[in-house]
């Protein structure tokens, strides 16, 4: 049995990364979080657009998001910014982040009396919190601890044919040894769907994955645009992908041969084991964020032409089946699996391959976009309009 | 041996171009061990796609075993096969609005 090093949490999950989290609770206080967060180092902050001027729906969704975000097992404690007058329900936000067990603070910048008087007050804050988040050691727990989620982007060609399949090879590794995975990006199951569906555990499931894609598809219509016009991307045709259904065809094989256990909505922590799908768009701010909120401790990203985020907390292995991608991207791509392409390595030997390097990445081994600090530009899926 | 081009499964009526493919070229094409040959009517840009066989306008393009579009327009074999001759069936705003 494969083993990594982790924290423990007192709710019974398993950190790979120990941060002191500060986040926004709106989008006006961003700049604080930015400058509390630039000068004491062990802490990582989620920043977004959200939680003002929004349906109760979106606003429901941004109470859920931050909480789940404030759970994620890779943050030893919270400390939430808020101004005052927005509509994120923060008692609500705080109160069942603190229900898992951690600390949680919680500054108004309107109480404080400004942005300036706010920043020192949770600089403060955060470095009493991180020596306290310092003295916490890894202990070994077994890689059933893992809750992976999964993402392609800035997908090309080579995405479908390597990386895509050998991440389902790894997921279907850390099933069968009691994990968990994580697919999302519901836009790439249009046109696959029903290939995705043979792998669901019950009929309940299928159905369930056949509703969101009809979710999202049917949203894309209503504003009565072709949704070719931004699926593919403009970057995936240049790289030679031509429809939506060949996007999606290359982005299940993550998925692997595990049978689908449930579906969730977006952000929603799973209540069992195994693969599971969970409803969120493709873009990367918004579903890395989801994965995140579900409390996913790591994320393998498959790239074909080399994207380069990662997010603040959760390390993001990022995957590669383009030798042109792994040498000009080099700065941002984990592992190299182009020599699958000739034949030189095989899909099975590359998915046991990145169950091995996720396993030393929970340990702390650090990912480029870890290094590189490219983890920032993070959002929450958003259903309605701005008002 | 260093390969031009993959094709994934055997209905299919694409291949893949791991390199990028000049015209006039004779394409060595995988499927799985199996190694053919496909002159090139045109330039194939490296991850894109040609037609391993003459395929019709309305004919599906079958890549990985399954549909992933239709033709607009005839496509020979050795012909890039992309945007300008495949289209999409799924997720047609456009087509509800033209009816």
């Amino acid at each position: 049995m494969m083993e990594f090093m982790g924290y423990r949490r007192a709710d019974g999950t398993v950190g790979t990364r120990n941060y002191v989290g500060v986040i926004s609770a709106v989008v006006c206080v961003n700049e604080v979080v930015e400058a509390i967060v630039r000068q004491v180092q062990g802490t990582a902050r989620f920043t977004h657009h959200q939680g003002c001027c929004q349906t109760p729906l979106d606003i429901g969704r941004v109470n859920q998001t931050l909480i789940g975000l404030g759970r994620n097992p890779n943050l030893h404690s919270v400390i939430v910014v808020s101004l005052g007058c927005e509509s994120t329900d923060i008692s609500k936000v705080t109160e069942s982040i603190r229900a898992s067990g951690k600390r949680v603070e919680h500054i108004v910048v309107q109480e404080v009396g400004g942005a300036a008087r706010t920043t020192a007050q949770g600089i403060l804050l955060a470095q009493e919190m991180v020596r306290e988040a310092s003295l916490q050691q890894r202990e070994l727990f077994p890689i059933s601890e893992l809750v992976m989620g999964m993402k392609c982007g800035s997908s090309d060609t080579t995405s479908g044919l390597v990386p895509n399949p050998a991440i389902g090879v790894a997921s279907d590794l850390l099933v069968s040894a009691g994990g968990t995975s994580i697919l999302g990006e519901v836009t790439e199951f249009i046109g696959a769907e029903h290939i995705l569906a043979r792998h669901a555990a019950n009929d309940q499931v299928a159905d369930g994955i056949f509703k969101l894609v009809e979710r999202m598809e049917v949203r894309a219509m209503a504003v009565g645009e072709d949704i070719r016009g931004g699926q593919p991307t403009g970057g995936n045709i240049k790289g030679g992908l031509t429809t939506i259904e060949e996007k999606s065809l290359g982005a299940i094989a993550k998925a692997g041969s595990a049978p689908i256990q449930a579906v969730y909505e977006y952000g929603e922590r799973p209540a069992v084991r195994g693969l599971v799908v969970m409803d969120s768009p493709g873009r990367e701010p918004e579903i890395l964020t989801g994965l995140a909120a579900a409390g996913c401790n790591v994320i393998t990203f498959a790239t074909g032409r080399g994207a380069p985020q990662g997010f603040p907390f959760v390390p993001v292995l990022k995957i590669t089946g383009s030798r042109t991608a792994a040498e000009k991207m080099s700065d941002h791509i984990d592992m190299n699996l182009s020599a699958v392409i000739d034949g030189g390595d095989t899909i099975p030997d590359a998915g046991r391959r990145i169950l091995e390097e996720l396993a030393n990445i929970a340990s702390g081994s650090m990912t480029k976009a870890e290094i590189s600090g490219y983890t920032n530009s993070m959002d929450i899926y958003m259903l309605g309009p701005v008002i | 041996m260093a390969i031009d081009a993959i094709v994934l499964h055997s209905a299919d009526n694409v291949a893949t171009a791991v390199q990028d493919l000049k015209v006039g070229q004779k394409a060595i094409v995988r499927l799985g061990r199996e190694i053919s040959h496909v002159s090139l009517v045109e330039d194939i840009p490296y991850g894109h796609k040609f037609a391993i066989r003459s395929i019709t306008k309305g004919e599906d393009i079958l890549k990985y075993g399954e549909v992933i579009g239709r033709a607009t327009n005839s496509i020979a074999a050795g012909c890039h096969a992309h945007v300008q001759n495949i289209e999409s069936l799924r997720g047609r705003g456009d087509l509800n609005k033209e009816a």
